[in-house]
């Protein structure tokens, strides 16, 4: 490794390095995977797979598994445990991944084990996901590990059984792109408003071939939930992978928690994870940047999370487009929204409000929206302000800092842990029509729910739609 | 999986951009812990004017006319023409399987999204990157004609139009080759578990921390 004309390596390209078993012929490259995240949706063909060709797991003790998408979170249903979840579909799959982990003896944190919660809350709360290590699930919103400076990516159901067979992955190396965010954010501004602009800047498919690393100033003083926020949506701006270097913000996030190295380990893991960062002059394929002081608190108004529009913008004409593809886009987006062109966004009235999801139910995420909503109440227009804690110890720490009792007294309903209503796999979801101020990561028709209406905003601006029964800067509330 | 070489097929429209894995299999249907069967509720939001849920009798929900699946022209389609970004969105494999469980083997569209594209391939579908303009040139064309078919020979890397233009496209080597012999990745990578052992026992060394076990 002493070459000196060895040219400067970006963050991606010392991960990828890392875990390259060998490259073949055919341009094609076995990457090692240190760390399978697994859930209840897209792993039970897997199993089944594994099961039909004989095979066993390669390295049992790099799984983790929890059930998220399908849990009630409502607690006297959820206090009966798998068998009393009411929708049967739902029971069963909760109870096939009980049955696989037991079966192939994979650790789960199984429905009501406190340490259960959204799979991509659970991983970095443990320390299951570390900085430097390759992490994958079957789930698209895996990239939000690479905040901890870890190369982290979806994978569909094949994939998770190929990961478990080999604990490998054939893959391409993507290209590099660094969005960088520079200066300083105002007030009330928060990491979901940056990646929401980011998108908007990029467009949903701007980062598709790339990996995605997120540097500038304002990445670096976010805190870790913050930095999981925007890696988090990197897929909705198409790249597979989003990462930040580690600095001493992810050290001191990762240090003590049970599944990270302690004492001489955690020494020698520190000298590997401080040289995870981009060298200086390490080459980007593509580079963005966005000036934070000019990002606005952020709300989608369309059905892609690229149509996404600051506080005080006004919905868009199709007329605004002279691409075709973009005006039908917007056209269609419209209709279903059931917005006109002209209207402003504040005027967009709410019927429910979600305050959770992978994206954004995090304790900081949950102290944002408490902050906002104290002594306060809920809109008599809003049918129903939900708040669903990441994980079990979410919750038991929002409990402890009294946010439940905030919310509750507000109006808010404070559920158990899961995915929840961000995609409506559970009872917790939209009527068609409606319009929801959601925390969560993707406004896609039908997502939250048939006919729902999803606007993605960030904590403290779903928390103050809530109270104002539309759409508020947040910026006067503070 | 079952191999791909050569499709002659009918071609059915998607024509919208950005269409994504929860439009091409709604959540409520991915609780199903099997593989298959997804087929009916393909594009179920668009194909059906009232909600689907899992178990339903679909022969009996009211159809949306206007959508082209629906309509007698594109019945027996294989071969699915579509837009920029096919695909985006969530990584379930529900949606290939969705779009196989119809009938399609293969998508053509102006770019794909990631996970989807990569899913595809797992699947025996093969998704295919044309020009925009292309792309745009086969939509009129379909339009124009009845029953509109495209021959896609994957061993040729060509798609040729009933008019008897041959259009090449570029098709990663590895995936092809699995392709054409229907070959299940897992027991090509096995054949390398001496290299994939070789460079655990080196982790080991250099990161031992990976290796803690679990606190249970």
């Amino acid at each position: 490794m002493a070459g000196q004309d060895k040219k400067g390596q970006t963050l991606y390209d010392k991960l990828w390095a890392a875990h390259l078993v060998k490259e073949r012929d055919d341009g094609t490259a076995l990457l090692y995977i240190d760390r399978h995240l697994v859930h209840e949706v897209t792993s039970p063909q897997a199993f089944e797979g594994l099961r039909l060709a004989g095979r066993s797991p390669w390295r049992v003790t790099a799984n983790l598994a929890t059930p998220d998408h399908n849990v009630p979170t409502e607690a006297v249903e959820r206090s009966g445990g798998v068998e009393a979840i009411a929708d049967e579909v739902s029971r069963i799959q909760v109870r096939t991944l009980d049955e696989n982990c037991s079966e192939f003896g994979i650790t789960e944190f199984s429905i009501n084990d406190v340490r259960q919660g959204i799979v991509h809350v659970v991983g970095p709360e443990q320390g299951a996901t570390l900085p430097g290590m390759t992490v994958v699930c079957g789930d698209s919103h895996t990239a939000t590990h690479g905040a901890l400076g870890a190369l982290a990516h979806g994978i569909g159901t094949s994939e998770v059984e190929h990961v478990l067979a080999t604990q490998c992955l054939i893959q391409k190396k993507s290209k590099n792109m660094l969005v960088r965010v520079d200066g300083e954010l105002g007030p009330g501004v928060t990491a979901k408003d940056v990646v929401l602009a980011i998108i908007g800047k990029i467009g949903t498919a701007g980062g598709t071939g790339y990996a995605i690393e997120f540097g500038g100033e304002v990445i670096r003083k976010l805190s870790m939930e913050g930095r999981m926020t925007i890696c988090n949506m990197a897929i909705e701006g198409g790249a597979r992978v989003g990462m930040v270097a580690v600095d001493d913000i992810t050290l001191d996030y990762v240090n003590g928690r049970p599944f990270a190295p302690s004492a001489a380990e955690w020494d020698e893991a520190v000298k590997y994870w401080r040289t995870l960062h981009s060298d200086d002059d390490a080459v980007f394929d593509a580079t963005v940047v966005l000036n934070g002081a000019d990002i606005l608190p952020q709300v989608t108004w369309g059905t892609s999370p690229e149509m996404v529009l600051p506080i005080n913008g006004i919905v868009p004409s199709p007329n605004d487009y002279t691409d075709p593809a973009k005006r039908s886009g917007c056209e269609r987006a419209l209709e279903y929204m059931g917005l006109k062109a002209g209207q402003a966004i504040t005027d967009i009235k709410l019927d429910r409000v979600f305050i959770g999801s992978c994206t954004n139910s995090r304790i900081e995420d949950l102290r944002e929206a408490a902050a906002v909503v104290r002594g306060k109440k809920v809109a008599a227009n809003v049918k129903e302000a939900l708040v669903v804690p990441g994980s079990g110890l979410v919750k038991k720490q929002a409990e402890a800092e009294g946010l439940d009792k905030i919310f509750i007294e507000a109006g808010l309903l404070w559920r158990e842990p899961g995915c929840s209503m961000c995609l409506a796999m559970n009872a917790d979801k939209l009527g068609a029509g409606e319009h929801c101020a959601s925390t969560s990561n993707r406004n896609f028709e039908g997502r939250q729910g048939f006919g729902g209406r999803t606007h993605l905003v960030s904590p403290a601006m779903a928390a103050a739609a809530a109270v104002a029964g539309h759409f508020v800067d947040v910026r006067d509330w503070i | 999986m079952k191999a791909f070489t050569v499709l002659d097929g009918i071609v059915a429209p998607m024509d919208r951009a950005n269409v994504d894995t929860d439009m091409i299999i709604p959540k409520q249907f991915l609780k199903s812990i099997k593989r298959s069967g997804f087929g009916p509720n393909l594009f179920d939001e668009l194909r059906y004017l009232d909600e689907g849920q899992p178990g339903r009798d679909n022969s009996q929900r009211p159809l949306n006319p206007s959508f082209p699946l629906n309509q007698p022209r594109y019945q027996g389609a294989e071969i699915l023409l579509a837009r920029e970004n096919f695909g985006c969105g969530s990584s379930r494999e529900h949606a290939p399987w969705a779009l196989e469980d119809y009938g399609f083997s293969c998508v053509i569209a102006p770019s794909f999204a990631d996970i989807f594209f990569n899913n595809c391939f797992k699947n025996g579908i093969l998704p295919i990157v044309l020009p925009a303009a292309k792309v745009a040139e086969l939509f009129a064309a379909m339009y124009a004609d009845e029953g509109y078919k495209l021959k896609i020979d994957l061993p040729a890397q060509t798609v040729i139009t009933p008019a008897g233009e041959s259009i090449p496209f570029e098709v990663d080597e590895f995936r092809k080759h699995c392709l054409v012999n229907g070959l299940d990745d897992i027991g090509l990578t096995l054949q390398d578990a001496d290299d994939i052992r070789a460079y655990e026992s080196k982790l080991m060394t250099t990161s031992p921390w990976l290796f803690r076990e679990h606190i249970a």
